[in-house]
C-alpha cells in the first residue's frame, strides 16, 4: 500500500509538489476552522445533507466556481507557455494534460453545474412549487457529480491527468496513453454523469407536474422553459455517454475490443457516439443560457419578452436538431461527400432558430426603458459577441471550407466565443441576477462593473486573435512553435487578454467578499425592484425552505408582474406545510463510487468491490427506509407566521 | 410536496392515490425513455460490431437455439406472471400477490441460471469478452441486460419484504407496480436481443 501512494503521488515537478501542499494545507485549514467554530454539526445538518433545492443549487454553483478557478489557472498555463516562441515552461506532455483537463472540467464540471446549480435555485420557485419532485433524487445527484469531479480533479497529483483530449479519442486513449490518466477521465464523468442524468428526470417531472394552478406551458418562464427542453436533451443525450464511456472503461481495463485497431475494433465508432453525446451537450450548457438572457433583458428593460412563442418554438427546434449534426465534428475523417453534405445542411439550420432568439432580443430591447444594471450587461454583451461565435459556426459548418479551418485555432476561437460569451457570461448574469435570492443582499454594482469590462475586454483581445493565428495555420493543442513561424505577435496579445479575464474572477470573488461585509440586505424579496416571474415573489434568501406560504395563483404570462399591477392585500390564511426530510444517503452512497471508481482506475479490485458493495447497501437502506424519509415533517404556522412577518418589516 | 398524503378517490388503483406516488410513476416512465437510449446505443454498437468476428469462433457455430428459446420462454412467462401479481394487487389480494412476485423471481433467477451457463460455455469454446470486437460486443449487451436482470431481482425481493412488514400502503403498492414496469420493460428489450443477436446470428454467416 505504501509502495503504491509513492509510485503514484507525482514529485517530480516543482509545480506539482506546490499544488500538492496547497491542497494537504488547505483541507488542514478546513478542517482546522470547521473543528475550531464547531461547524461540522452545522455543516452535516444545514449542507451535506440538505435536500432542499435552493442549497443544493447553491452547493451546485460553489463547485463551479472553484472548477473555473482549476480550469482557468490550467487556461493561463496554457497560454502562458504559448506566448514566446521555444518555450520551455511545460513540456509537451504536460501540456497534453493542461489541455484535455481544461476542456473536460469547464465543460463538464464548470458550465454544466453552473448552469444546473441556477437551474436548481431558480425553476422550481419560477412555476411557484414547494421544491422539486424528488428532493431525495436531487441530493444524489449533486453529490454524485461532487465526487465524480473530485476523482477527475485528483489525477493531477495522485497518478497522472488524461492526456487525450477532452474529446479522448480512440484508439490513442486506449493505446497510445498508458497509466491511469484516461482511467480518472471515463470514471470521473461516469459517475457525475450518472447525477446529471437524474437531475434531467428530476426536472421534466417537476416542471410538467409541479406547477402552480393557472400556469400554463405558454405561460412558463423562459428560463423554465429552456431547462425542461434541456432536461429532454439529457434524457436522451447522457445514456448514449454513460455507454460511450464503459465501452471505452471496458477496452482498458477488461481487455475488450471496441475501440482497438487490433481484432475488429473501431475507433471511428468512438468519434460517432462520443458526439452523438457531444453535440447536444453544447446545447445543454447553451439552451438554459438563453433562458437567462430572455428574463434579464425583459426584467431591465420593463418590456415583456418579444416574440415569446417563437422563442419556444426555436428551443423545442434546436433541441431536435442538436441530435442530427455530430459528424460536422468529424468532416475531414474520411466521410463520404454525400454525407457531409448531409450533416454541413443540418449544421446550417440551426442558425436559422438561432437568428431568431436574437432579433427577439433586439426586439424585446427595442424602445424598452433599458437600465444598465450588471446582470443586463452580460446580457446585452452577449449579443453581438456571441454573434462572432455563431457566423463562425456556419462558417465550420461548411464542410469544405472546414478542411482548412479545421484543427487550427480557427476552431479554439470560435468555440471559445460560443461557450463564454453563451455560457460564462449568462452563468456571471444569472449568479448577479439572483445573488439576491440566494444571499440576501446584491454584489456591489460599481465591482461588478469592473468585472465586466475587464472580462468583455480581456475575452476578446484573447481570442480574436486566435482567429487570424488559425487563418496564419497555427494548429490546435500544439505546444510550442518557432519564431519563424510569424506567430508570436499575435500570441504575445492573447495572453494579455487571458491575464484580463484572470483579473476579472479575481474581482469577482472579491466582489463576493466585500458585498457580503458591506452592502445593504434585503428584505422585500422583490431586490431589483422590477422582478417579473414568481421567484420574486417569495421572501429573500434561502431562509424559507418552504420557498411559498401560500402556492401562488397564476393568471398571466409575467406572474408577478400581472400580480404587482393588481396589488390586492387580502388576508392570508396559512396552513401547515409539509417538507422533507434531510438524508444522508445521498452523500454516503456518492462517496461509494467514488471508492469504486478509484478502485476501477488503479485495477485494485478489492477496492473497486468494496465500493460496489457501499453502493448497494446504500441503494438497499434507502428502500427500505424511503417510507420514513418521504413522509417528512410540517412546518408550523406559527413558524411560516415567524417567517413572512420579516419580510413585512 | 404539499399533496403527499391527499387522496384522491377510492376508486383510483392504491399506486396512484398519493401525490408522491403519481409523481414516481410519471418519473419512472421517464427513466424508462433513458433506458431506452441506453440499450438503443448498445444495440447499435453490436450491429456496427456485428461480423468482426477476426479469428475467433463464429456465433453460428456456438449459439444454441433450444437454450435461447428456453430463456426467452422463461422470461416471457415470468413478465406474464408478474402481470397476474400487479392484478392481483388491485383486488387487495396481498397473500396471492406476493406469491406470484416469488414466481416471477423464479422464473427471473431460472434465465439467470441459464445465461450464466451459457456464458460458461463459451468462454469454453474460446469466445471471451477479449476474443475480438464481435464477442466484445455481445457480452456487452446480454450483459447489460442480465446485469439489469440481476438488479432488479434484489430491488423486487427488498420491495417483497416491505409489503410483508407493512401491508399494502399507497407507498409499498406504487414500488410493486413500478417494479413491475421494469420488469416488463427487461422483458420487451430481450425479445430484441433474442430476434437482433441470436436468431439473426445462427441465420448470418
Ligand atoms: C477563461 C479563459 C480561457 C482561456 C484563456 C482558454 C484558453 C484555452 C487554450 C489556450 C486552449 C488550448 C488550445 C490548444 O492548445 O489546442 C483551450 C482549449 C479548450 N477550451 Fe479554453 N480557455 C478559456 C475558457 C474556456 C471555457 C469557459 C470553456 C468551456 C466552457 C473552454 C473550453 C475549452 C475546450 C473544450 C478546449 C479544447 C480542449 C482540447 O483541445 O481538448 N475554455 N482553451
Ligand atoms: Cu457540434
Amino acid at each position: 500500500m505504501f509502495d503504491f501512494i509513492k509510485d503514484n503521488l507525482i514529485l517530480n515537478d516543482p509545480m506539482l509538489i506546490g499544488a500538492n501542499i496547497s491542497i494537504l494545507l488547505s483541507v488542514i485549514g478546513i478542517v482546522f476552522i470547521l473543528t475550531y467554530f464547531k461547524k461540522w454539526k452545522w455543516l452535516w445538518t444545514e449542507w451535506l445533507t440538505t435536500v432542499d433545492h435552493k442549497k443544493i443549487g447553491i452547493m451546485y454553483i460553489i463547485a463551479a466556481i472553484v472548477m473555473l478557478f482549476r480550469g482557468g489557472v490550467d487556461a493561463l498555463l496554457m497560454r502562458a507557455q504559448l506566448t514566446v516562441p521555444n518555450n520551455e515552461f511545460l513540456t509537451s506532455h504536460h501540456y497534453n494534460e493542461i489541455f484535455t483537463t481544461h476542456g473536460t472540467i469547464m465543460i463538464i464540471f464548470m458550465a454544466m453545474p453552473f448552469v444546473m446549480g441556477l437551474m436548481n435555485v431558480v425553476v422550481p420557485l419560477q412555476i411557484g412549487a414547494r421544491d422539486v419532485a424528488f428532493p431525495y433524487l436531487n441530493a444524489l445527484s449533486f453529490w454524485s457529480f461532487f465526487f465524480g469531479a473530485i476523482l477527475f480533479n485528483i489525477s493531477f497529483v495522485f497518478g497522472g491527468s488524461p492526456d487525450a483530449g477532452w474529446t479522448n479519442y480512440a484508439p490513442l486513449a486506449i493505446e497510445g496513453s498508458t497509466g491511469p490518466g484516461i482511467n480518472y477521465y471515463l470514471l470521473g464523468l461516469q459517475i457525475s454523469g450518472i447525477g446529471t442524468l437524474l437531475t434531467g428526470i428530476n426536472f421534466i417531472v417537476t416542471i410538467i407536474k409541479m406547477r402552480a394552478p393557472g400556469m400554463t406551458l405558454l405561460r412558463m418562464p423562459m428560463f423554465t422553459w429552456t431547462s425542461l427542453v434541456t432536461a429532454f436533451i439529457i434524457v436522451f443525450a447522457f445514456p448514449v455517454l454513460t455507454v460511450t464511456l464503459a465501452l471505452m472503461t471496458f477496452d482498458r481495463i477488461f481487455g475488450t475490443h471496441f475501440f482497438t485497431l487490433a481484432d475488429g475494433g473501431m475507433p471511428m465508432l468512438w468519434a460517432n457516439l462520443f458526439w452523438i453525446w457531444g453535440h447536444p451537450e453544447v446545447y445543454i450548457v447553451i439552451l438554459p443560457a438563453f433562458g437567462i438572457f430572455s428574463e434579464i433583458i425583459s426584467a431591465f428593460a420593463r418590456k415583456t419578452l418579444f416574440g415569446y412563442k417563437s422563442m419556444v418554438i426555436s428551443i423545442v427546434t434546436i433541441s431536435f436538431l442538436s441530435f442530427l449534426v455530430w459528424v460536422h465534428h468529424f468532416f475531414t475523417m474520411g466521410g463520404s461527400a454525400a454525407v457531409n453534405s448531409v450533416f454541413s445542411i443540418t449544421t446550417m439550420a440551426i442558425a436559422i432558430p438561432t437568428g431568431i432568439k436574437i432579433f427577439n432580443w433586439l426586439l424585446t430591447l427595442y424602445k424598452g426603458r433599458i437600465e444598465f444594471s450588471v446582470p443586463m450587461l452580460w446580457s446585452v454583451g452577449f449579443i453581438p459577441t456571441f454573434l462572432i461565435g455563431g457566423v463562425t459556426g456556419v462558417m465550420l459548418g461548411m464542410a469544405a471550407a472546414d478542411f482548412q479551418y479545421h484543427n487550427s485555432y480557427f476552431l479554439v476561437a470560435h468555440f471559445h466565443y460560443t461557450l463564454i460569451a453563451g455560457t460564462v457570461f449568462a452563468c456571471f448574469a444569472g449568479f448577479v441576477f439572483w445573488y439576491p435570492k440566494m444571499f440576501g443582499h446584491k454584489l456591489n454594482e460599481r465591482l461588478g462593473k469592473w468585472t465586466f469590462w475587464f472580462f468583455t475586454i480581456g475575452f476578446n483581445v484573447c481570442f480574436l486573435p486566435q482567429f487570424l493565428l488559425g487563418f496564419d495555420g497555427m494548429p490546435r493543442r500544439v505546444y510550442t512553435y518557432g519564431p519563424e513561424d510569424g506567430w508570436t505577435g499575435l500570441n504575445v496579445i492573447s495572453t494579455i487578454g487571458g491575464i484580463g479575464m484572470g483579473i476579472a474572477f479575481m474581482i469577482l470573488v472579491y466582489n463576493v467578499y466585500y458585498s457580503f461585509r458591506y452592502s445593504k440586505r434585503e428584505t422585500t424579496g422583490d431586490v431589483w425592484g422590477n422582478g417579473r416571474t414568481l421567484e420574486w415573489a417569495t421572501t429573500t434568501a434561502v431562509a424559507p425552505h418552504y420557498n411559498f406560504a401560500v402556492v401562488p395563483e397564476v393568471k398571466g404570462y409575467d406572474a408577478f408582474w400581472l400580480m404587482k399591477q393588481e396589488k390586492q392585500k387580502e388576508k392570508i390564511e396559512y396552513k401547515p406545510i409539509h417538507m422533507p426530510s434531510n438524508a444522508g444517503t445521498p452523500i454516503v452512497m456518492s462517496a461509494f463510487f467514488f471508492v469504486a471508481g478509484f478502485g476501477l482506475v488503479f485495477k485494485l479490485w478489492w477496492i473497486a468491490i468494496l465500493g460496489g458493495i457501499g453502493v448497494l447497501a446504500c441503494l438497499a437502506v434507502r428502500s427500505l427506509r424511503s417510507h420514513k424519509e418521504d413522509e417528512g415533517y410540517y412546518v408550523s404556522v406559527d413558524e411560516i407566521l415567524k417567517t413572512e412577518e420579516k419580510k413585512e418589516a | 410536496m404539499a399533496h403527499v398524503n391527499e387522496n384522491i378517490s377510492p376508486d383510483t388503483p392504491l399506486e396512484y392515490q398519493s401525490g408522491i406516488g403519481r409523481l414516481n410513476i410519471f418519473g419512472f416512465w421517464i427513466f424508462l425513455g433513458a433506458e431506452m437510449a441506453l440499450f438503443a446505443t448498445i444495440f447499435a454498437t453490436f450491429f456496427v460490431l456485428d461480423g468482426h468476428t477476426g479469428g475467433g469462433p463464429l456465433p453460428s457455430e456456438l449459439f444454441d437455439l433450444k437454450n435461447t428459446l428456453i430463456m426467452t420462454l422463461l422470461l416471457l412467462t415470468s413478465s406474464f406472471t408478474s402481470g397476474l401479481a400487479i392484478n392481483e394487487m388491485r383486488r387487495k389480494n396481498v397473500k396471492s400477490m406476493i406469491v406470484w412476485i416469488v414466481i416471477t423471481l423464479l422464473f427471473g433467477l431460472g434465465f439467470l441460471y441459464m445465461e450464466i451457463t451459457e456464458f460458461i460455455h463459451l468462454v469454453h469454446e474460446g469466445a471471451t469478452l477479449g476474443t475480438n470486437a464481435f464477442w466484445s460486443g455481445f457480452y456487452f449487451l446480454t450483459g447489460t441486460h442480465g446485469l439489469h436482470v440481476s438488479l432488479g431481482i434484489g430491488w423486487i425481493i427488498l420491495i417483497v419484504l416491505q409489503v410483508i412488514k407493512r401491508g399494502l400502503t399507497p407507498d409499498t403498492a406504487k414500488k410493486v407496480f413500478i417494479s413491475s414496469l421494469y420488469w416488463h420493460f427487461l422483458d420487451f428489450v430481450w425479445i430484441f436481443v433474442f430476434t437482433g443477436v441470436y436468431l439473426l446470428g445462427l441465420v448470418g454467416s
